[in-house]
């Protein structure tokens, strides 16, 4: 168990900067996702934390010991790689075992141990096994007893669930946390996917080209993004983003063909701003309906439990997720209707939110 | 793209039977005058079928060239430059592929180099460090006039010398050093993902428990195509040997083989010179029957 502190680090490779100074802090015991897209540095990130990769500037504790210039063996993780790392020419029992060997454990010990964590696993009847002769998910879990039999302090996942199919996925996502509830080891993890990082997480943190954008509970995240960023990336379909200036009474959207009437309470006029709303925060209401705003159906896309309705408001691609029985023709009108309190406002310069409503007023709507 | 029609197939068939006669008949022809007796082997044309005096020739090829402790030298030394190749070189690669140090490059290019410098352009300086291993160190303290200095203070005069002629080491130590070698490493090394080093760095194995635990025995098959390959070189080694050993106890097989060639003027033992070129190419033909199956997989692409 250890909490993980970082403060103002940095990486640099020759002369581009691929973290721009990060601050986080983990506490004892937790999970955290990190979620960004490739090459947002989560991963590079996840390996300074782990030792693998050097630390440009600023500092890693770990315990509250900085340890940003201790070996990878030295700091108590223990790390699952994406394609797993399996040493092909060891069984499953001498994978499982091997830091065990390189520190000196006796066999005896060694035995019981990597019996131990392989009753666990559900790994006891392929410990004779090569890797080769495992399927995906079988060696995942080598890959997760290999991390495990160390006891180690922190826990670093680096996205090792991208290579398993849907089904298994989702399977050694839950096992995954099952694991996480009965070790309580401090857990990081780091993925692309959103729906594992909402999953898994106690506490997520978003990361865009570097840098961090927001660190919330995944509801948090998801209902209050701090920035444009995390709003389009987190949650599927994205967020529906329309551009809007502020005017005297509201805020004019879509180029002044519509109007938002809400208090500009703290925002100047003429200032540019982008209005969001989640396509699940979207109603629809028959044309016409007094305060609907009328939109043109382009595509549906069926889902199953519901469906994902892509409209034309004025032009601007807006999506629309609904589990309502209806089937509106491609080509049609229908109306949609949403309440204040779900819109999201971002300053359209620098990304970031822009809380201007406090308290929800109900069912104000766009005015067509 | 692999098509199957009778006639093709018969072509192939065809061409492949031509290449085995054309790699084989010289060893038939070996073998067969081993077989015969002083007469029909210098017979014109020789008689094709094989005569009755097969394991006489062989006896006498044996006791005459004392082929026993030549053989047993022969193996001695290709063995010992087999294996120290496929050590020094696995040592060099690793070295050169996991390790990030100033003048890396600079070695990396100095190994390549040798690659031009086969032992018989250098063979005359070879020697010359060989007869007097610590020779280069002598000149070193003439140059210096460190060894004058030792002479005036200590009245020592100082005269290193540490010669390995007529020696297995001066036989073996010369020809370990392999860039061959080492790039075929390398090239093996670079295929190792760079997760299993970090697995292995996580698993808190250092550099050399990482060499011994996790790439040596991954590159088993590469070390078994090494081994053999240059096992057989060295058997066949000629020049080097002939021109350090000038002691009967550490001569060859294979430069001992022209004792039994005859002379200008002498009987033409033909036969007696076949029979020992069969056994000293046996041993090497063993090792490769033995080996075959990893020296394949070695040299193909890696294993899946």
């Amino acid at each position: 168990m250890a909490s993980i502190t970082i403060r103002g680090v940095k990486k640099n490779y020759a002369k581009t900067q691929v973290v721009h100074g990060v601050d986080l802090d983990f506490a004892s015991g937790e999970f955290v996702v990190i979620l960004g897209p490739s090459g947002c540095g989560k991963s590079t990130l996840l390996r300074m934390i782990a030792g693998l990769e050097e630390i440009s500037d600023g500092t890693i504790a770990i315990d509250g010991t900085v340890v940003n210039k201790l070996e990878p063996r030295e700091r108590g993780c223990a790390m699952v790689f994406q394609n797993y790392a399996l040493y092909p020419h060891m069984s499953v029992a001498q994978n499982i075992g091997y830091s065990l060997k390189v520190a000196g454990v006796p066999i005896a010990e060694r035995t019981q141990r990597i019996q131990a964590v392989a009753r666990v696993l559900e790994l006891e009847h392929l410990l004779d096994r090569k890797p080769m002769a495992l399927s995906g998910g079988q060696r995942q879990r080598v890959a997760m007893g290999r991390a495990m039999i160390r006891e180690p302090k922190v826990f670093l996942f680096d996205e090792p669930l991208s290579n398993l199919d849907a089904k298994l996925r989702v399977q050694m996502r839950s096992e995954i946390r099952k694991l996480h509830r009965r070790l309580n080891a401090t857990s990081v993890f780091v993925t692309h996917d959103q729906v594992e990082a909402m999953t898994l997480a106690d506490r997520l943190v978003v990361m865009n080209g570097g840098r961090v954008e927001q660190v919330g509970t995944p509801a948090e995240v998801y209902s209050r993004p701090a920035s444009r960023f995390v709003a389009t990336f987190v949650g599927a379909p994205a967020m529906n983003m329309l551009e809007g200036e502020v005017t005297l009474d509201g805020i004019s959207l879509l180029g002044g063909s519509r109007k938002l009437n809400v208090s500009r309470s703290g925002l100047a006029v003429g200032a540019k701003v982008e209005v969001g709303i989640r396509p699940e925060a979207v109603r629809m209401a028959a044309p016409g309906t007094p305060g609907a705003v009328a939109a043109t159906v382009d595509l549906i896309e069926e889902l199953g439990a519901g469906r994902v309705i892509y409209v034309d408001l004025d032009g601007a691609p807006f999506s629309v997720v609904t589990s309502e029985t209806v089937h509106p023709e491609p080509g049609s009108t229908i109306g949609l209707q949403f309440a204040e309190s779900d819109l999201h406002f971002f300053s359209s310069e620098t990304g970031g939110r822009l809380d201007v409503f406090k308290a929800s007023v109900p069912e104000r709507t766009l005015q067509g | 793209m692999v098509e199957r029609t009778p006639i093709l197939n018969f072509f192939t068939h065809l061409i492949l039977f031509a290449g085995f006669i054309f790699c084989v008949a010289p060893f038939v022809i070996v073998a067969i005058a081993a077989s015969h007796n002083l007469k029909d082997v210098n017979d014109v044309p020789m008689s094709l079928l094989p005569g009755s005096d097969f394991w006489v020739n062989i006896k006498t090829a044996w006791t005459t060239a004392d082929l026993g402790p030549k053989l047993l030298n022969s193996f001695i030394m290709a063995f010992g430059v087999a294996a120290g190749k496929v050590i020094v070189s696995a040592l060099t690669a690793f070295s050169i592929v996991y390790f990030r140090y100033p003048g890396r490059m600079l070695i990396f290019w100095l190994i390549f180099i040798t690659l031009m410098l086969p032992l018989e352009v250098r063979i005359v300086p070879t020697y010359a460090v060989v007869a007097n291993v610590l020779e280069p160190y002598q000149a070193i303290l003439d140059l210096t006039g460190l060894s004058w200095l030792i002479e005036k203070v200590s009245g020592v005069q100082v005269q290193l010398s540490l010669g390995l002629l007529n020696s297995y080491s001066g036989l073996i130590l010369p020809l370990v050093a392999t860039a061959t070698g080492t790039f075929l490493y390398r090239q093996f090394f670079l295929t190792v993902p760079d997760e299993l080093t970090e697995a292995a760095r996580m698993d808190g194995a250092g550099a050399l428990r990482f060499f011994v635990d996790i790439l040596l025995p991954l590159s088993r098959n590469n070390m078994a195509a090494l081994g053999t390959i240059m096992f057989l070189w060295a058997w066949n080694q000629y020049l080097w040997p002939l021109l350090i050993t000038t002691d009967q106890s550490h001569a060859m097989a294979v430069t001992e083989l022209k004792q039994l060639i005859p002379n200008v003027g002498g009987a033409p033992e033909w036969h007696i010179a076949m029979a020992g070129t069969l056994i000293v190419m046996l041993p090497p033909l063993i090792v490769v029957v033995l080996m075959q199956r990893w020296f394949v997989r070695g040299l193909i692409a890696t294993e899946k």
